[in-house]
C-alpha cells in the first residue's frame, strides 16, 4: 500500500475537505508545490488557485478545490491548508479598513432618528414577509 | 352591550400580534440551528491555526511578534463590541452593552481612554448615541457572517494597535452556553497571551521551512488567527441572538395567550350581563302589563 498523509482544508467559515491522500499540489507563494507523504515541515503562503488532492486508496481519484489564498502547513503525515474565504491583498484590506471607518463616521453624523426609523421599517417589512411565507406554507399543508 | 365590540377588536389585535410572535419564534428556531452549525463549522480552523501559532510563538524566540508583547503603559484601549443587527431578542444586546459600558467606566476611572469598533447595528447605534469614540464599524451582516465583511473593521483596530494608538484590544460578545443561556463575555485579544494558545500537540515537528520568509508567514498567520477569533465570536453571537430571540418570542406568544384568555373571560362576562339585563327588562315589562 502506498504511503498516505492526512489532508485538512479548513477556512474560517467551514471545514472544506478532510481525508487521506497520496499526493497534493498547491499554488505556493513562490510557485506550485507538490507534496508527498513524509515531506519536510513547511509553512508557506499560498496564492489564489487550485489545490489538487489525489485521494488515497482509489483509482487515481482527484479532488480539485479552489482556494483564494491562505496558508499551507506541512507535517510529515499531516497537511493543513488554512484557506482564506475572501480574496486578500494589502490594498484590498486597506480599502476595507477605510470603508469601515467611513461607515462609522457616517453613522455618528446621522445619529439616531433617520437610521432607527429606516431600521424599524425594514424590520417590519421583513416580519410581514416572513408571515406571508408561513401563511403560504400553511395553506399548502392543508 | 357596551364594551363587547371593543373587547372583540382587542382580542383580534392581540391574536394578530401573537401570530407574528409565533412566526418569529419559528423563524428564530430554524435559524438558530443553522447558526449553531456555522459556529461549530468555524471551530476546526480556529484550532488548527491556534496550534500552529502556539508553536511558532515558542519556536521563534528571535522574532517576538508585536501581538505577543504586553505594553507596560496602557493609555488607550480598543474595544470591539459585537452585537446583533436587529432587536426583539430579549436582553441580549442590553446585557452585552452593559458589560461594555462597565468596562469602559472602569478604564475611564483608571485614566484610560477607550475607542470602539462596533460590529452589529445595535452596538453601533448605542455607542454613537452615547458619545463613544467609534473608529470603525460593520453592520448588516445578515444571517451568515462573512469574514470578508469583518476584515476591514478589524484591520482598522489592529493598525491602530501596531501604530501604538491603542495599547490593548478587548472584545465583548455574547457567548452561546446553550439554548436557554447566553452570557456576555469580555476577552482580551491583544496582546495575545501565551496561555491562550495552550500546549502544542506532542509528536509534532516544528522545525519549519518558511517560504518566502519566516517573518511574513508569521505576520500572516497572526492576522488570520486574530480574525478567526473575532469571526468565531461573531458566529457565536449570532447563534446567541437567534436563541435569545426564540426564547423571547416564545414568552411573548405565551403572554399573548394569557391576555387573550383574560379578555375572553371579560367578554363573556359582559355578554352575560347584557343578556341578564335584557331578560330582566322583558320580565319586568311583562309583569307591568
Amino acid at each position: 500500500m502506498a504511503m498516505t498523509m492526512h489532508v485538512d482544508v479548513v477556512s474560517a467559515e467551514e471545514l472544506i475537505y478532510s481525508g487521506t491522500a497520496e499526493f497534493l499540489s498547491a499554488p505556493a507563494e513562490k510557485g506550485e508545490v507538490g507534496i508527498l507523504p513524509r515531506h519536510a515541515p513547511l509553512l508557506t503562503r499560498i496564492r489564489p488557485g487550485a489545490v489538487r488532492i489525489k485521494v488515497a486508496n482509489t483509482d487515481n481519484e482527484e479532488v480539485v478545490l479552489f482556494v483564494s489564498g491562505g496558508l499551507l502547513e506541512v507535517q510529515p503525515h499531516v497537511v493543513t491548508i488554512l484557506a482564506d474565504t475572501a480574496i486578500r491583498g494589502a490594498d484590498i484590506d486597506e480599502a476595507k479598513a477605510l470603508d469601515a471607518k467611513r461607515r462609522a463616521e457616517e453613522a455618528i453624523r446621522n445619529r439616531a432618528s433617520a437610521m432607527d426609523f429606516a431600521l424599524a421599517q425594514a424590520e417590519l417589512a421583513e416580519a410581514i414577509a416572513k408571515l406571508g411565507v408561513i401563511d403560504k406554507l400553511k395553506k399548502r399543508a392543508h | 352591550m357596551a364594551g363587547g365590540k371593543e373587547i372583540r377588536t382587542k382580542i383580534k389585535s392581540v391574536r394578530n400580534t401573537q401570530k407574528i410572535t409565533r412566526a418569529m419564534e419559528m423563524v428564530a428556531t430554524s435559524k438558530m440551528r443553522k447558526a449553531q452549525d456555522r459556529m461549530k463549522a468555524a471551530r476546526p480552523y480556529g484550532q488548527k491555526i491556534r496550534n500552529v501559532a502556539a508553536h511558532l510563538s515558542k519556536a521563534l524566540v528571535e522574532y517576538p511578534h508585536p501581538y505577543l508583547l504586553a505594553r507596560e503603559n496602557v493609555r488607550r484601549v480598543g474595544l470591539i463590541v459585537v452585537t446583533s443587527d436587529k432587536g426583539l431578542c430579549g436582553g441580549l444586546n442590553t446585557n452585552s452593552l452593559r458589560l461594555a459600558v462597565n468596562r469602559m467606566k472602569g478604564w475611564r476611572d483608571a485614566g484610560v481612554e477607550t475607542v470602539v469598533t462596533a460590529i452589529g447595528n445595535k452596538g453601533l447605534g448605542f455607542m454613537s448615541r452615547n458619545g463613544a469614540k467609534v473608529v470603525s464599524s460593520a453592520h448588516g451582516l445578515g444571517d451568515t457572517p462573512h469574514l470578508e465583511q469583518l476584515i476591514g473593521p478589524i484591520k482598522a483596530m489592529v493598525d491602530a494597535y501596531i501604530a501604538g494608538d491603542v495599547d490593548e484590544v478587548h472584545m465583548v460578545y455574547t457567548s452561546f452556553v446553550n439554548t436557554m443561556k447566553q452570557e456576555p463575555v469580555c476577552e482580551q485579544l491583544l496582546p495575545l497571551s501565551g496561555e491562550a494558545f495552550g500546549q502544542p500537540e506532542h509528536g509534532y515537528n516544528w522545525e519549519y521551512l518558511y517560504e518566502p520568509a519566516a517573518k511574513t508567514v508569521i505576520d500572516d498567520l497572526m492576522n488570520r488567527y486574530l480574525e478567526a477569533l473575532i469571526y468565531q465570536a461573531v458566529a457565536e453571537n449570532m447563534a446567541s441572538e437567534q436563541a435569545a430571540r426564540m426564547v423571547a418570542m416564545k414568552s411573548a406568544t405565551d403572554n399573548a395567550e394569557k391576555v387573550i384568555g383574560n379578555l375572553q373571560l371579560l367578554y363573556n362576562k359582559t355578554r352575560q350581563a347584557a343578556i341578564t339585563k335584557e331578560l330582566s327588562e322583558i320580565v319586568s315589562g311583562a309583569a307591568a302589563v
